[in-house]
Parts: structure tokens; C-alpha cells; sequence
């Protein structure tokens, strides 16, 4: 590599920004580096590497917004993606799943000679798989991403009305546009069983974004439901085997 | 108020009181029925077996029980050695003078000596028995749990603090001089018994020194609003009552938002009453509940060992705010 190595900086507390980037000037004797940028969350840091490319990022895993391991699954499915670093400074949660996966982590207070030690891993080593990325998560993501014309958009799961598998994508519906996302649709399922219900093989609906459900009349005799979405003049089919289904989920909801 | 009591001696029951006697008296007969039955050799003639053992066993034993009781007093200041032996050589002796004496017509009366050890060895084991129950029930027991209650702060405050501080070291040294300093007033406080109540004044004194050094760590993005005008300093509270709900209230409350919010803490006095009431923002979907309930969990018991049912501690989350009140007796502390 010719250069240093560029480093981004991202955590939540200004002083542990400040203390890493001393610890980086610490180690510049042997390890060239130049901080490229910091943040402190994972939506900031993701704007901010749309920008300045790096070719490291030192990422807290405890941060409000976008935690860090949700930050390193959508900088997985970047193009230049930085070797992700994590640090902590105590979560047992997080350190007894970093240890089941055998993904490397730096503890705070970070000495500078495991810094070093990490970051030069990190720049060699096999970038840590998306799925070993979702294994980390406790918690389902706030955010799908989605790669546009080589940037990465966020689509905050809240503004999702519905998720419809076509072909190769899924695509991704808000009340203002479509998204194409390149993940399956069984695997969304399994993580945001609580934000959606299946209406459909091919469909997963916002339990929020559901208004109601309107009768077709169908041409070989049977009753065909469609669900009508909040905010989005538009409807989707209920297939029969899911309907007694939605129906009870609609029911749980307290609006049916 | 303390729960301190006399570090408790290992001591004699009370033989005046009428259930040790009943629990003698049951206990001993129990052995009894265990040798009859060790020594039966036919199982249809235990029932009488078990006849002639109790005349034999009855009279000495209710002699006994008679005998503790007048002798009660003096016995009870008898170091516990010296009791125990007294114990012992009084059911023997008795059971060895009746034997010799009043021997039941048409037993074969056994010798005073095997009485003797039967009689002592009798006693040995219920003294035993009221031994382990005094140490199950026993206020030293209370101590420990206590001890262990007591209030652990969560190891990411205490590594992000020395992180901060790290961070802070070279450019503002005495700054990060102070933050050591609080650190280890905290630190003194958590790692001491905290066995004594302690006044509402230390207690917010401690809790400023706590958020002081969150202060430290999250900036701008703490707000603390304090409302305790209208509460007595000198009021008195288990030691570490509020530091725990507040580093709750960081950690769940604070720590996840983006924007700057607030912990708010009311304190008033109402009547013979004492009320705390500590808020902040509550995040549904993203707070870890576990530590969250055994922080209050932790409160609650220690706030039962100190008051029984004189406290509460109620919690309750809407509208986006999480809501922990506390309400305890108004005592007065020695100092304010």
C-alpha cells in the first residue's frame, strides 16, 4: 500500500474521538496513518465515508442512532468498504457474541500497541461476512441500505410500508418511492418479525402501514382479500393460505 | 435507623419459650423412634417396642425439659461451650437417676451409664438442630444479603469514565485531575458496607459527583434538572438509592439519543412522607431491560431490608418518559 493508512474515527463520546486520534498520532512511527474523519454515529459516519473514502474505520459498538454493528453490515455492501475495527469499552452482551464469531475487538481504554496490532490485521485480513455481521446484532436494524449509483442510501425501517420480492431484488416501498434491495426475503422476514406480516410468498407489509382490507370479486368463486396500505394508494393481494394469518395479526392490532 | 445488630452469637435457644420445648420434646421422641426401629427384629412387635422405649424415654426427657427451663437464665450467660456441655451432662444424669430409680415394672431396665450416652448423645442432637436454625435465621445473614445487594456500578460507566479521562489527559490535566478525584469518592462510597443509612444531602452529593463525571463523558448530551428544594437534607435513605436510578437513567435514557435530553429529579416532602421522583426520556423498543429491571429489583429489596413494607418503589414508562418514584418514611438523620 502506498501512503498511510487512512483512518476513520467513529464513537459517540467526543473524549474517546479525542484519546483514539492521540493514540493514532502515537503510533504513527510505525504504523503511518492519517485520520480522515470522525463521527458519532453510524448514519454520520456513513454520509461521511460517501465522501472521504478510508481505508480503516475504528467503530464503537455501543452508539445511539446506528450502533456499530449495524453501521459495519451496511458498509458491507459498500464498494470501498474500510476494514472495520471494533472497540468497546465493556458490553457483555456484544463481547460474548464478538467471541462465539471469532470477530476481533479492541477494549477501551485502547493501549496503542493493540492498535496498531489490530489495524495492521485489519488491513490485511478477510473483511468479516455479512452474515457473521448479522449474528453479531442484538437487535434487529433501524436502517435497510441500499446501494445506488455507488453510494449507499438508508431507508429507515419505519418509513417501509411493505418489502416484495421480484426476481433477483426485493424491492423496498416507502410512502415516496422505490428502492431495489439486494437481500432475501426470508432472511428480512426472520428479522423484522415484528415490524412485518406476510401477506404473500412474495410480500411482507408493515403491521403499522396496514389500513384495512377490501373483498374482490373473484372469478372462480372464491372470496380474494387485499390489504389497504395507510398513506399509499395501492393494493396487495392476500394470498389464501396467509389470510387467517393476517387476519389475527390485524386482530392483535386492534384494529380489525 | 440501622439494621447493625450485635454481631450474632452463636447461643443457646430460648428454653423458656414454648416452642423450643415443643421442638425438644418432638425432636427426642423422633430419635427414639428411629433406635426402635433400628433395633427391631420382628416388625409386628414394634408398636409395643415402642411402648416400653417411651416409658423409658419420657420421664427423663419431660425432666429435662422442666430442668431447662427453671435453669434458663443462668445457662443463657454461660459462655455457648460451657452451656452446650451443661446441656449435655444435665439430660444425662437425669436419664442415668432414673434409670437407677424409677425403673417402669416389667422392662428390663437398661444400665445408667448406656442411659447417660443415650440421654447426651440426644441432647448433641437437638442442640445441633437449634444451632443451624439460629444460623438460618440469623440477622448476620441479612448482612450478607445486604452486602451483596449492595449496588454495583455497571463496568461500561467505569471504563468509558477512565477512557474519558484518558482522552482529556493531555490537553486539560486538570480536568482529568478532578475526574480521578470524583472517580474515587464514588468508588470509596461503592466499595464501603453500606450497612448504615445515610442522609438524602450525601446522597445527592454523591449523585453530583456521579453525573459530574458523565458530564465527562457524553458533553452537551446530559441535562440534569434538580428539584429538591422542597425535601428536608437531613431526610434518611439507604445508602446508594439514587446513583443506581440515575446511572439507569444514563445509560437507558440519555446514552441512546442523538440530541441533548434531560434527567429530572424531584424530591419533596409530603406529610411523614418522602418522595423521589427521577425521569427521563424512555426509548421503547431499544432499552436493554434486563439490567435495567435488576438495578430496580436491587432497590427494592434493599429498600424492604431497611423499611419492610414502609417503602416502595414504583416505575412506570409513557408518553416517551420513563418514571421511577420512590417513596420512603421521613426519619431524621444525626447530620445534615
Amino acid at each position: 500500500m502506498s501512503g498511510p493508512l487512512r483512518v476513520f474515527i467513529v464513537d459517540d463520546e467526543a473524549l474517546a474521538r479525542v484519546r483514539m486520534k492521540a493514540l493514532l498520532a502515537d503510533i504513527a512511527g510505525e504504523l503511518p496513518n492519517v485520520v480522515v474523519g470522525e463521527a458519532a454515529n453510524g448514519v454520520e459516519a456513513l454520509q461521511k465515508l460517501a465522501e472521504t473514502p478510508a481505508d480503516a474505520a475504528l467503530v464503537d459498538i455501543r452508539m445511539p442512532q446506528m450502533d456499530g454493528v449495524e453501521l459495519a453490515r451496511h458498509l458491507a455492501g459498500a464498494e470501498r468498504m474500510p476494514a472495520v475495527v471494533f472497540t468497546t469499552a465493556y458490553d457483555q452482551y456484544a463481547v460474548q457474541a464478538f467471541e462465539l464469531n471469532a470477530v476481533d475487538y479492541l477494549l477501551k481504554p485502547v493501549r496503542a500497541q493493540r492498535l496498531a496490532a489490530a489495524l495492521e490485521k485489519a488491513r490485511r485480513g478477510v473483511p468479516v461476512a455479512r452474515e457473521t455481521l448479522a449474528r453479531l446484532s442484538p437487535e434487529p436494524r433501524r436502517h435497510l441500505s441500499v446501494s445506488e449509483r455507488g453510494r449507499i442510501l438508508l431507508v429507515p425501517l419505519a418509513d417501509v410500508l411493505y418489502l416484495k420480492a421480484e426476481l433477483k431484488y426485493v424491492t423496498v416501498r416507502t410512502r415516496e418511492r422505490e428502492y431495489l434491495l439486494d437481500e432475501s426475503l426470508t432472511r428480512l422476514e426472520e428479522e423484522f418479525v415484528a415490524r412485518f406480516v406476510r401477506v404473500h410468498r412474495n410480500c411482507l407489509v408493515a403491521r403499522e402501514a396496514i389500513a384495512g382490507f377490501e373483498k374482490d370479486a373473484a372469478e372462480d368463486g372464491e372470496t380474494h382479500w387485499s390489504v389497504l396500505l395507510a398513506g399509499l394508494d395501492e393494493k396487495l393481494p392476500v394470498s389464501r393460505r396467509q389470510w387467517p394469518a393476517v387476519k389475527a395479526a390485524f386482530a392483535g392490532e386492534g384494529k380489525a | 435507623m440501622s439494621i447493625r445488630q450485635n454481631p450474632a452469637p452463636t447461643r443457646l435457644p430460648d428454653f423458656g419459650n414454648l416452642g423450643v420445648m415443643l421442638r425438644c420434646l418432638l425432636g427426642v421422641n423422633l430419635l427414639a423412634l428411629f433406635a426402635a426401629l433400628a433395633r427391631n427384629t420382628a416388625l409386628a412387635r414394634l408398636p409395643e417396642e415402642l411402648v416400653e422405649l417411651a416409658a423409658l424415654v419420657e420421664p427423663p426427657l419431660i425432666a429435662s425439659v422442666v430442668l431447662l427451663y427453671a435453669a434458663g437464665r443462668p445457662l443463657a450467660r454461660l459462655p455457648y461451650a460451657a452451656a452446650l456441655a451443661a446441656v449435655m451432662l444435665a439430660s444425662a444424669a437425669l436419664a442415668a437417676l432414673f434409670m437407677a430409680l424409677f425403673t417402669p415394672p416389667g422392662v428390663p431396665p437398661p444400665s445408667p451409664l448406656r442411659a447417660a450416652l443415650w440421654a447426651a448423645a440426644a441432647a448433641a442432637a437437638v442442640l445441633l438442630y437449634f444451632d443451624l436454625r439460629h444460623r438460618a435465621f440469623s440477622p448476620a445473614l441479612t448482612e450478607a444479603r445486604l452486602m451483596a445487594l449492595t449496588a454495583r456500578i455497571r463496568p461500561h460507566f467505569l471504563f468509558n469514565s477512565l477512557n474519558a479521562v484518558l482522552g482529556v489527559i493531555r490537553s486539560d490535566p486538570r480536568r482529568a485531575e478532578q475526574a480521578l478525584e470524583e472517580l474515587s469518592d464514588l468508588f470509596r462510597v461503592l466499595m464501603a458496607e453500606n450497612k448504615q443509612l445515610v442522609t438524602l444531602g450525601e446522597e445527592i452529593a454523591l449523585c453530583r459527583q456521579y453525573l459530574d463525571l458523565e458530564h465527562l463523558r457524553l458533553g452537551e448530551r446530559l441535562r440534569v434538572s434538580w428539584d429538591i428544594e422542597g425535601c428536608p437534607a437531613d431526610a434518611q435513605v439507604p445508602p446508594l438509592m439514587l446513583q443506581p436510578l440515575l446511572e439507569n437513567a444514563v445509560y437507558h435514557g440519555i446514552e441512546p439519543c442523538t440530541e441533548p435530553a434531560t434527567v429530572t429529579i424531584r424530591a419533596e416532602r409530603a406529610g411523614e412522607e418522602i418522595r423521589i421522583v427521577l425521569s427521563n426520556p424512555y426509548h421503547g423498543e431499544n432499552a436493554h431491560h434486563a439490567g435495567n429491571r435488576m438495578a430496580l429489583d436491587n432497590i427494592r429489596e434493599r429498600l424492604m431490608l431497611f423499611y419492610d413494607l414502609e417503602a416502595r418503589l414504583d416505575t412506570e414508562a409513557q408518553e416517551g418518559l420513563f418514571r421511577a418514584t420512590i417513596r420512603l418514611p421521613y426519619r431524621r438523620g444525626g447530620t445534615a
